[in-house]
């Protein structure tokens, strides 16, 4: 993937980029204690991930009805330094510059994420992709409270690993990135993780989209 | 920047006895021991008498030490190199879930590729076997036992000795993976009863890259490195001959001391463990309370994950490690502590803590005073709320 530092680490002796530690050491848009969390009343809320995984990400956001843009973002994350990283520049980048519109931050992608970030060693990325399905899952929440019912978009068109709610078009887009087996999709995306159930099916779907953008050799 | 060094499982510095004693050998005494001059007479002599020095340690004679390149080298060549001798008396071999990976995947590949039956014994919670399920694991094709001396992540020492008798009652060769424990328990061969024995020089304050494997004389074995005559033609090529004099200075170091070093860690583990302990809500210690190696604390932190424990304590100075699967190249916490039964969301929590000659009780301080808020940082920014009760424990 052009642009994503090699698995190695820097120059200054660290395996993360600068502004990865400064997210993971000085996480932005957090709450003191969990209490705090408890009691703040947010306009929708979303979590993803289980800890069995080793990763859990929970956002809440506060919305400017009129603007239609988030105004605040709160997070909380279980996980390695880049999945918290990873989730508190993802905060800093939906409440910039006024806010982010809410149909903008429904279509944030990993990609955007890392792109901000500096990019991520190879095989933390997997840490990285669950923050924008958090995002959408709060987003979505805030539709429902607020009876916008025709604006919630479900995840993809298919949930195929029931426990990360990992698409089919969370496949097709690794798949899109490079990954030509089972296990580099997994690497990218942590299906069958934990439900091993998905497994056939997620096999069959990547052979699918293989075929679908890389013709028959695929 | 201080920094304070707490992963001596992982591997040990050069102590500064043996680094005095191998330097001539980069010099001066540079020689092939296999030359018939002057010099390579020298660097023969040398390794002679490392053997010699290691036979008498160990409690056996000089052809049964075979010098490798590695821990994972011996466990590979005792593994694979019985195999391939034993193939036509049997093809089963016993181990457990808990060994090291060159234990676990040598095992694995004679499965896939040659045909092998392997049993994996289950452990307890503590990370100890069954010595009733590993005499029924026994088999009339059964040519090799192989457990660990003493776990690297969470320390638990296994009956050696017993398992030895086991296997010298069913008439099957006995392997065990001394590289953790070699710094701190008997290891003379005799007594222990093993057929086969690992232990490597990066433990025990000697050099990477070395390893020997104790031999039983008799014992049937294929060598996995074919070339010249070395090592009574177990392991071919020029000897390492400076990570051996090492490896035998460092053993006779290291057995000379270690009542006396291992009584010191333990206070100072436990006395680690105990302050974590209390001082940490939602803490649990992993392996065994005692039957543990002095300088091993493995303790899991509820609600947090390893790699960021590691990267704070880091900031401090503080080196060391964790069971959390993303501090490994896979997607899975440590196959140990999930051996053991704890929960994922626990292993990926768990710091190992291993202790060394120049740990003192200082640096332990500065860790019981560090710890605590790292861990209340990273609890506050975490969503997940584990009990003990919902992980068993």
């Amino acid at each position: 993937m052009k642009g994503f530092k090699p698995d190695v680490v820097g120059k200054e002796g660290w395996f993360y980029s600068e502004k990865v530690k400064d997210h993971f050491f000085n996480p932005r848009n957090i709450f003191k204690t969990k209490e705090e969390a408890k009691k703040y009343k947010a306009d929708g809320v979303g979590t993803i991930g289980s800890p069995v995984c080793g990763d859990v990400m929970k956002l809440w956001i506060k919305v400017d009805a009129k603007k239609d843009r988030i105004r605040e973002c709160k997070f909380q994350t279980f996980g390695c330094a880049s999945a918290i990283a990873s989730t508190s520049i993802l905060t800093v980048m939906v409440t910039e510059k006024g806010g982010m519109k809410l149909e903008k931050a429904m279509k944030l992608s990993p990609q955007d994420i890392m792109k901000r970030l500096g990019g991520l060693p190879e095989r933390k990325i997997h840490c990285s992709v669950l923050g924008d399905k958090a995002l959408r899952e709060a987003i979505n929440d805030y539709f429902r409270k607020t009876k916008q019912s025709e604006r919630i978009k479900e995840e993809g068109t298919k949930i195929i690993d029931k426990a990360l709610k990992i698409t089919n078009r969370d496949i097709e887009e690794a798949v899109l990135d490079g990954a030509k087996t089972f296990e580099e999709v997994q690497k990218r995306t942590k299906i069958g993780v934990q439900d091993r159930n998905c497994i056939p099916e997620a096999k069959r779907l990547i052979k699918h989209y293989r075929q679908k953008h890389f013709g028959k050799q695929g | 920047m201080q920094r304070i060094y707490l992963d001596h499982a992982a591997t040990t510095y050069t102590r500064h006895e043996v680094a005095g004693e191998i330097a001539p050998f980069l010099e001066k005494k540079f020689g092939n021991p296999g030359s018939f001059h002057s010099i390579g007479l020298e660097a023969k002599k040398a390794v002679n008498s490392a053997r010699e020095k290691i036979a008498k340690i160990l409690g056996c004679s000089p052809e049964e030490i075979i010098f490798t390149g590695s821990g994972t080298e011996s466990c590979n060549l005792a593994i694979k190199g019985v195999a391939f001798a034993l193939r036509k008396k049997g093809k089963h071999i016993i181990t457990q879930k808990t060994e090291h990976h060159a234990v676990l995947n040598a095992c694995e590949w004679l499965e896939k590729e040659m045909g092998f039956e392997i049993t994996y014994l289950d452990v307890d919670k503590f990370g100890m076997i069954n010595l009733k399920q590993l005499e029924n694991a026994i088999r009339k094709d059964t040519i090799l036992i192989s457990i660990m001396y003493a776990n690297n992540e969470i320390g638990t020492i296994q009956p050696v000795k017993e398992i030895a008798r086991i296997a010298k009652k069913h008439n099957v060769l006995f392997h065990t993976d001394a590289c953790q424990a070699a710094g701190f328990e008997e290891i003379n061969v005799e007594k222990l009863g093993v057929d086969l024995m690992t232990i490597n020089g990066s433990k025990i304050y000697a050099l990477k890259g070395t390893g020997l494997l104790f031999v039983k004389k008799g014992t049937k074995i294929e060598p996995l490195i074919h070339g010249g005559a070395q090592e009574f033609s177990l392991r071919a090529g020029t000897e390492n001959v400076l990570g051996i004099v090492a490896l035998a200075k460092a053993l006779e170091l290291a057995q000379g001391e270690r009542k006396k070093e291992a009584k010191r860690l333990i206070a100072l583990r436990d006395y680690l463990t105990k302050s974590l302990l209390a001082k940490i809500p939602k803490s649990i210690l992993q392996g065994h309370p005692s039957k543990r190696l002095p300088n091993n604390a493995n303790i899991s932190f509820l609600d947090v994950e390893g790699e960021a424990i590691i990267l704070y304590l880091d900031k401090f100075g503080v080196c060391v490690s964790s069971g959390s699967a993303c501090t490994s190249h896979s997607l899975e916490p440590s196959h140990v502590l999930v051996a053991t039964g704890i929960p994922y969301e626990i292993a990926h929590g768990s710091i190992r803590f291993s202790l060394g000659k120049r740990t003192t009780k200082k640096e332990i301080d500065f860790v019981i005073k560090k710890l605590p808020p790292i861990i209340e940082k990273l609890r506050a920014l975490s969503p997940v709320e584990l009990s003990k009760k919902d992980v068993g424990r």
